[in-house]
């Protein structure tokens, strides 16, 4: 098929203007649907965060009766729900949607509607997961929610089904984000952009989004395939009627481990942006870290089988999947040489961004060594279910993605939002969520090695758990101040005008190369890439200015439409159909969704068009 | 002045030749890539739990092979029709291409209503979604290629609907050709579930 021409339209023909909150809410500009993936992340992080405060309140003195186990339960259970699909994904993602089309030279995303589709099932999916609390019975069989036990059997609670649907509603969201990103980082580099001229946090989101187009669809099945069980009476995970009690757990690791690359890879890219920034070097082995990132991904998928060491599988299967296991430890490790290599002989700046981007090395490398003892299968079946499994993927999760994420916050948010965050305020939050997240989870190694099993609701004094888990209380309200530390940073930060200079670290990829925040077009002109580090290139062999590759002209831009938000409310609203088993809510409502999916395959968007100001670009 | 700047841009140094630029046909193979994954898990429950049929009837017995291929002709022969669509539309001949996408919905419907006789039937025969953890199977994975294929049949209507309204131009002209290469997956989708689920399971 031929390239499809732009259509001439005159400027701001039928597009409708909103304004206010409408304008957020009609948005299709990946800037604020990347800022408000943050913020929704940051607001669900505060659910989560409560609910591991009580977790840990619970469990600072022997036969504690804080909550009741039931609801110790239901806390476990949506914090690791929330932290994961509603925190950690939301966070990262909002990332590349604010910065990889910047890093590209493009304009937007391939398909702007979709994204705000995106967002809106992500967000809408979140509070219908949170809903369930009105219900009376929130999801309470752990994150990954293993059949049979999340069966109705033995889960007899609407919670349950608002777990399958709520996670396919957000999935669904996240699915369409791979696709969107995967075609704009693609098709829409801008002319001299190659793939091995991409900045790493690109290269990172290219590789992740990778992993969500083949990841997502297995999860999407299990939870049809429960939602069937649990709803229309069939047999899938029920044991007694030939199905299967190990199909649940295949399906949610076959996704579940490609997963936790999901939201570390991203993370991995922003360490790799900070990094050489601080360090005033250029990165190390550039090449070797795309590879790693290939290979990490390719390897995800034939490993899952390592979180079913204990169902016994036998001797082969859970050998074979140990090497696998142990494997990655090799792209894994050329990635954190290379890092050191970077830093080695730098001019390192300890900013606020740089000082999480280095936390990031020592707290990885120890998720990653108690990972390796975990892949030893034999071993694996004394540490399998303790709590040294919840101080190792804390250690990655929050000792990775997380640092990742706040580094990328320092790091980004005068691009995103035109102001700088406190640097003092900022090493006081460092700080503290340094040393109070190490309090909490160091000494979880040492309970674990202990025999205390996880998700138990109080324990018997008198094993020598009881000094360990009063550290990881005090750890954790340690992290809380750290944590309201940031908050009370983010809400100076907004009271200041807005003045953050273009370039305030001096950076290396095309973002810095625009105001800051960027304007709604992005780029005046298409730039040139004439190399790797494109704008450093230009600040240290040229003029200090991207080289256009287009005469400026109108700039086309796609219109704000309110459909994306309208599809997501039906799919919710047929999604609370389901759960109270009503067919005329659910069909009627699913019945709209298919009507709204109708017209935005006919529609025709012929969008509007703006001319840049003079000198709407940097220096 | 819009089409002097795009034709700028595609004329400026570029230091590489650049991929096709439209999003959607790209778009759509990556989606597609993603529906892969989406029924290899499918199939791979169906293969993990066929043998479970307890006291329910197995697919050998109730499998009917003759009626199974006609059907199976019926919808591969609307692979065809829709690429005659797809070369009518690229002559600009919308008459000769709504003729073959109208053509190509009744063979998809003719599938769906030979689908719906198939359920009736075992269901009758005392195969449903609750007999066994094999009709459970069964039915969600033959179900969701007829949705997908319901879904295709509905999308063909809508762009006829549009292209009688308002003719063939460049940009509906990328979604008849998207639309036609879903058809052809889910076509393709058919042949895999023709030899996993009826061949081999009359074989047995």
């Amino acid at each position: 098929m031929a390239a499809i021409p732009e259509r001439l339209v005159a400027v701001h023909s039928e597009s409708r203007t909103y304004t206010g909150i409408w304008s957020w809410l009609a948005t299709v500009d990946h800037k604020r649907i990347g800022i408000m993936y943050i913020l929704a992340g940051l607001f669900f992080m505060a659910f989560g965060g409560a609910e591991a405060l009580i977790i840990r309140l619970q469990l600072w003195a022997p036969n504690s009766h804080v909550v009741s186990a039931e609801t110790f339960n239901q806390l476990f259970t949506m914090h690791g729900v929330t932290m994961i699909f509603l925190v950690a994904m939301p966070i990262l993602i909002g990332f590349i949607n604010a910065i990889v089309p910047l890093q590209i030279g493009a304009r937007d995303v391939a398909f702007p509607r979709m994204n705000a589709l995106s967002l809106w099932l992500f967000v809408l999916g979140g509070l219908f997961l949170y809903s369930s609390f009105l219900f009376g019975s929130m999801p309470d069989a752990g994150w990954f929610n293993n059949a049979p036990l999340s069966e109705l059997a033995f889960s007899k609670g609407l919670g349950v089904d608002f777990y399958d649907i709520g996670l396919q509603i957000s999935g669904f969201g996240t699915l369409m984000t791979g696709i969107n990103f995967l075609v704009t980082i693609l098709n829409m580099r801008a002319p001299g952009m190659r793939l091995l001229r991409m900045p790493l946090f690109t290269w990172s989101a290219l590789i992740t989004m990778l992993l969500i187009l083949f990841a997502f669809p297995p999860i999407t099945v299990n939870l049809i395939l429960q939602m069937f069980d649990r709803l229309f009476g069939a047999n899938f995970f029920v044991v007694g009627n030939g199905g299967s009690a190990l199909l649940w757990q295949n399906l949610f690791w076959i996704f579940g481990h490609p997963e936790v690359y999901i939201v570390i890879l991203p993370a991995f890219g922003i360490i790799s942006e900070i990094i050489p920034v601080f360090a005033k070097k250029v990165l190390f082995g550039y090449e070797s870290m795309a590879m790693a990132l290939s290979v990490i991904a390719f390897l995800s998928f034939m490993v899952w089988t390592h979180h079913m060491f204990a169902d016994g599988l036998g001797p082969v299967v859970n050998s074979l999947f140990a090497i696998t296991s142990m494997l990655i430890a090799v792209p894994t490790g050329i990635k954190i040489f290379n890092w050191l290599a970077t830093l080695w002989g730098g001019k390192i700046h300890f900013t606020s961004a740089m000082l999480y981007a280095l936390s990031f090395i020592p707290l990885f490398v120890i998720g990653g060594v108690s990972g390796i003892m975990l892949a030893m299968a034999p071993a694996d079946l004394q540490y399998n279910d303790s709590y040294f499994v919840v101080a190792h993927f804390h250690y990655v999760l929050f000792g990775g993605t997380l640092m990742g994420a706040l580094a990328a916050l320092y790091y980004w948010f005068p691009k995103m939002w035109g102001r700088m965050l406190n640097e003092k305020l900022g090493k006081w939050n460092f700080w503290l969520v340094f040393i109070g997240f190490n309090v909490t989870f160091f000494p979880m190694h040492i309970s674990g090695l202990l025999g205390m099993p996880r998700r138990i609701s109080t324990y018997a004094p008198g094993n020598g758990w009881t000094i360990w888990n009063q550290i990881s209380t005090i750890g954790a309200f340690i992290l809380l101040a750290g944590m309201l530390i940031l908050l009370y940073n983010l809400i100076q930060t907004f009271l200041h005008p807005a003045d953050a200079p273009a370039d305030p670290w001096d950076g290396r990829a095309l973002e810095w190369s625009l105001t800051s925040p960027a304007p709604e077009y992005n780029f005046a002109q298409t730039p040139l890439v004439r190399g790797r580090d494109a704008y450093w290139l230009e600040k240290r062999e040229g003029d200090g200015k991207l080289q256009p590759a287009e005469p400026a002209g109108p700039i086309h831009m796609p219109s704000p439409s309110l459909a994306p938000l309208g599809i997501a409310l039906t799919i919710v609203l047929a999604g609370y159909g389901a759960v109270l088993h009503s067919t005329i809510i659910g069909g009627l409502f699913l019945l709209l969704t298919f009507v709204q999916i109708g017209r935005a395959l006919l529609a025709e968007d012929h969008g509007f068009h703006v001319t840049p100001h003079v000198g709407g670009e940097a220096q | 002045m819009s089409t002097q700047t795009h034709v700028a841009v595609h004329a400026a140094p570029a230091t590489e030749l650049q991929l096709p630029k439209d999003n959607r046909v790209l778009g759509l193979w990556v989606f597609l890539a993603g529906e892969c994954a989406f029924f290899a898990s499918l199939i791979g429950t169906y293969l993990g739990l066929h043998t479970a049929t307890l006291h329910g009837p197995t697919g050998q017995q109730i499998f009917d092979l003759p009626l199974t291929t006609i059907a199976t002709l019926i919808l591969l022969s609307s692979s065809l029709t829709v690429v005659l669509g797809v070369q009518a539309m690229q002559r600009r001949d919308a008459r000769g291409m709504q003729i073959w996408l109208w053509i190509t919905a009744l063979l998809g419907l003719f599938f769906l209503e030979f689908q719906g006789y198939e359920f009736y039937t075992f269901y009758n025969s005392g195969l449903t979604l609750h007999t066994s953890a094999f009709g459970s199977a069964f039915f969600t994975l033959t179900g969701f290629h007829g949705l997908h294929v319901l879904f295709g049949v509905f999308w063909i209507l809508l762009l006829l609907f549009q292209s009688v309204k308002h003719g063939i131009n460049e940009e509906r002209t990328s979604k008849v050709f998207v639309m036609s290469l879903y058809w052809h997956f889910v076509d393709v989708v058919w042949v895999v579930l023709f030899t996993l689920v009826y061949l081999a399971g009359k074989v047995g």
